[in-house]
């Protein structure tokens, strides 16, 4: 049975599977229900300072896109940190972590970008006994007008400083929630790093307008037929979240640093694609607010069932198995020749992967053969794309075979190469042809 | 009330009763029920449910207007290509059309249901009375069409949109033909047939007169001379005879009157039904004629059919819904003679049979099922009189592929021609194409010679 209990940044839990600090974990009746329902740890809902708390918004805080069937895909909101006083949330921290030993509970805090308001709150906190900090530099909506959330996460400076007084105040470990509202991911999670940060975690929400309401041109969620845009998450995020994983994981300058995964995280096949991709444990939020507590059960069976099947034994076995495999574009091999296979006993004859590399593509399969409905791949035109692969409804009817060293690819008339030759080698690559001369 | 009182009677059911049985077989998806139902579409290309469908609907494109929230954009779609579509999707086998040919079929053996959406659709722009053609300039020509059901009324219709005038003439007394008279009442509850005539006609142009039939009330020479075409579409009125003794008892009677009255019928309670029913025949109109005695309290209904089940006209679905209904569907069984005693059936000989050397042969077994009615449904035929100037092919008028008869000038389509299936939909094609030949024809007539020098 595979043991998949987790030790990031010196905290342990039971699981990687733990609730981002969002909504589900703003009070003690919430986490105690999560902790009964499984889950490995809680970062609690973002702190702010003492003092009479923020408010929010008296109208819908959330609007949505869906999928097939109304499945959710996408979440946005514009709640703000928790609209509790510090010191209800304090003590039922305290409590909470008492009556949970074994679970991980980490204080999300957002404060103002000023050494005071760190070095006040930070001994509160610490006096909870919590296992940890992570410093909210990622809501986009609402605090980051206010000069807070996102506002400090896009400049990498504030990053670092923040980060240099969080360390500088307390013992406890320090996990830095990043932005995805940036260019380049490298530069927050690389200036979090030089200020002594023990992690980070990301993504957090993705800026985001989910709709207009046509009838009143409002965006959803519209407050009285106005809206603001909120931060996006849920499935349709987890791209852009694993992408951001994986660059900070392979980035020689934060190489090693211990990254917690969010982003879209909805069953245990996406908690262990953040884990391949170098994450040390996840953080669930859209999937609980979806579907409530219980699909953590799916996430520990799934996962467990998973590890025993490819005889994996510990999280470290598969914690950045597939970091190495992440490369720039420039060094995938131009030899790799593919090509699109229709597996006719499978093909419901839907006719999508037809019109699909007829209307838009390379006009590589047919419609019609002998003048009946038949769809099957022209090998002389396929250029292995996998958008027939992409649009098909059957899962495995299509799939793209790599050719053979020595088979002939009938589209270019050339026989397959068996050695590795990528664009920096090429002819056509101008920068090439100048280092040849 | 009394169940199971001997002979044909009224009245069998507890009032209550009839209305449960005879209420929408298939009630109207809400929103929700449709917006699940269009997911599962695929919007194939080329789709093979259009191709199924003898209007050729274009269904990937209505039901994606359903899933994207613009059912009237849906219900155009359909109108397009079929004006009757709201009575083709209550009455269509769309279990031997589109839905067979659904791509759903292969990977999870159930369709997309279209003919449900298709109804959400038309349902929701027919109740507001959304018209979404309009006439042409007026041709100022004149078309006569006979027969004011499917065939003629799209013949109608797609004539009155090209700006031509129609004179519709039909026999009976109401329009919509088989929609009307023909149709199994739980399929089109709610006076449909005649809210869909209403809905069709509303484009202007269209005079519709009843009580008038060919050949008893007005010939086809009558019209040649009045209307600058003639449309056909008047149906099959004859019904096939068991031609076996005691056919003129009491209780034997033509499975089509007995639809027909009960579809005319407001009070149920009040149309007659036999304790004992058999029902001779394998079409659509044995099951609905069988379906139909059960609901009005009948104990016992038989349909004997002297071929197997694979022979059945009827789908599969509609078998189906018959056993659902209690009926009991036997086959290779052959009427031999119908049983009386002072004048009243009381029971039918039948003789077992079976296929040999290709040909359907009795086997000299017979058998006798109790009975107090039966009725007929093996088949309508063709008979209207004054028409000798018509070419014929196997009973009925022959037309080529647009239509057209051996006459100039005129057309005909639905049950009264020999091409294409005994279906709604095909009766609204067969009108529909007919119409644009006619148009066509006028078009090039009404064109002044041009000098090509």
């Amino acid at each position: 049975m595979a043991d998949i209990r987790n030790t990031f940044v010196g905290i342990k839990s039971p699981n990687p599977f733990w609730l981002a600090s969002a909504p589900p974990t703003d009070k003690a009746y919430n986490v105690e229900r999560a902790f009964k329902a499984g889950w490995g740890g809680v970062v609690w809902k973002t702190l702010g300072e003492e003092g009479p708390p923020v408010v929010n918004v008296n109208g819908p805080r959330y609007g949505a896109i869906w999928g097939a069937d109304r499945r959710l895909l996408g979440l946005n909101n514009i709640e703000l940190i928790t609209d509790r006083d510090l010191y209800t949330n304090l003590t039922e921290m305290k409590q909470v972590k008492k009556n949970w030993p074994d679970r991980a509970v980490v204080a999300s805090i957002m404060v103002p970008c000023e050494e005071a308001a760190w070095k006040a709150i930070l001994p509160l906190v610490e006096e909870t006994e919590v296992d940890g900090i992570e410093l909210n530099f990622g809501c986009p909506h609402g605090m980051s007008e206010r000069g807070m959330g996102s506002a400090v996460g896009q400049v990498p400076e504030y990053i670092e400083m923040v980060v240099r007084w969080c360390k500088q105040y307390t013992r406890m470990p320090v996990i830095t929630k990043l932005t995805p509202n940036i260019s380049d991911i490298r530069h927050p999670a690389r200036a979090a790093k030089r200020g002594g940060t023990d992690a980070v975690s990301l993504i957090n929400t993705i800026s985001s307008i989910v709709s207009v309401d046509l009838d009143s041109f409002s965006p959803n969620p519209s407050i009285g037929g106005k809206g603001s845009h909120g931060g996006y998450c849920g499935p349709a995020v987890k791209p852009i979240a694993l992408n951001m994983v994986a660059e900070i994981a392979r980035d020689p300058e934060t190489y090693g640093l211990p990254i917690s995964g969010i982003g879209g995280v909805t069953t245990w096949r996406d908690a262990a694609e953040f884990l391949a991709l170098g994450a040390g444990n996840v953080q669930v939020c859209t999937a609980a607010m979806t579907y409530g507590f219980k699909i953590v059960e799916e996430m520990i069976t799934g996962l467990c069932d998973w590890m025993d099947a490819k005889g994996h034994q510990s999280l470290d076995d598969i914690t950045g198995r597939a970091v190495p495999n992440v490369t720039d574009w420039q060094y995938l091999n131009l030899n790799y020749i593919a090509k699109a296979k229709i597996d006719q006993d499978l093909c419901i004859k839907c006719g999508r992967c037809h019109i699909a590399c007829e209307d838009t593509s390379h006009q590589a399969i047919t419609n019609q053969v002998n003048g009946l409905r038949h769809f099957e791949v022209m090998e002389d035109e396929c250029v292995g794309c996998n958008l027939c692969v992409n649009v098909c409804p059957v899962e495995n009817c299509i799939t793209l075979d790599a050719l053979p060293a020595g088979a002939l690819d009938e589209r270019t008339g050339k026989v397959v190469d068996p050695t590795y030759a990528n664009w920096t080698q090429h002819p056509n690559n101008p920068m090439t042809r100048v280092a040849a001369e | 009330m009394d169940r199971l009182g001997n002979g044909i009677e009224a009245g069998r059911l507890a009032p209550g009763e009839y209305e449960t049985n005879f209420a929408d077989l298939h009630p109207r998806l809400d929103r929700h029920e449709a917006l699940v139902a269009a997911d599962r579409c695929y919007f194939c290309y080329d789709a093979p449910c259009m191709t199924a469908c003898p209007t050729a609907i274009d269904v990937p494109l209505f039901i994606r207007q359903i899933s994207t929230g613009n059912p009237l954009g849906s219900a155009k779609t359909i109108f397009d290509q079929n004006i009757l579509g709201g009575m083709c999707a209550r009455v269509c086998p769309t279990e031997t059309l589109c839905e067979q040919a659904c791509v759903r079929n292969t990977a999870e053996d159930r369709p997309v249901e279209i003919g449900k959406l298709q109804r959400y659709a038309t349902d929701i722009a027919m109740e507001t009375n959304r018209q979404f053609y309009e006439r042409a300039a007026s041709t100022g020509k004149t078309i006569a069409v006979v027969g004011a059901g499917p065939a003629g009324l799209a013949a109608a219709h797609r004539l009155a949109r090209h700006g031509h005038g129609v004179v519709v003439f039909d026999a009976r007394e109401k329009s919509g033909g088989l929609n009307e008279y023909g149709i199994a009442t739980y399929k089109a509850v709610d006076e449909f047939a005649r809210r869909e005539v209403d809905y069709v006609t509303a484009i202007g142009g269209i005079e519709i007169r009843n009580g008038q039939a060919l050949g008893r009330d007005f010939s086809l020479s009558d019209l040649g001379g009045r209307y600058d075409a003639i449309f056909l579409g008047m149906g099959l009125s004859g019904v096939n005879g068991l031609s076996v003794e005691g056919e003129d008892l009491r209780g034997v009677d033509d499975a089509v009157d007995f639809i027909a009255v009960l579809r005319q019928s407001p009070d149920k309670s009040l149309v007659p039904v036999g304790r004992r029913v058999v029902v001779i025949g394998g079409g659509m109109t044995a099951i609905d004629a069988a379906i139909q005695a059960k609901l009005l309290g009948a104990e016992e209904v038989t349909i004997c059919y002297r071929r197997g089940k694979d022979n059945m006209n009827a789908s599969g679905y509609e078998q189906d819904l018959a056993t659902a209904n209690g009926v009991i569907i036997r086959h290779w069984l052959a009427p031999k003679r119908i049983l009386g005693e002072d004048g009243q059936v009381t029971g039918i000989e039948v003789e077992y049979t079976a296929m040999r050397d290709g040909r359907l042969i009795g086997t000299g077994e017979t058998g006798v099922i109790a009975a107090d009615q039966i009725m007929k449904a093996i088949g309508q035929t063709f008979a209207a009189s004054g028409l000798s100037a018509l070419q014929f092919e196997g009973g009925r008028i022959a037309i080529d592929l647009e239509g057209r008869t051996s006459i100039e000038g005129v057309w005909a389509g639905g049950d009264c021609v020999g091409l294409g299936e005994d279906l709604t939909v095909s009766a609204v094609a067969q009108g529909r194409d007919a119409a644009e030949s006619i148009n066509r024809a006028l078009v090039v007539a009404g064109q002044p010679a041009m000098a090509v020098a």
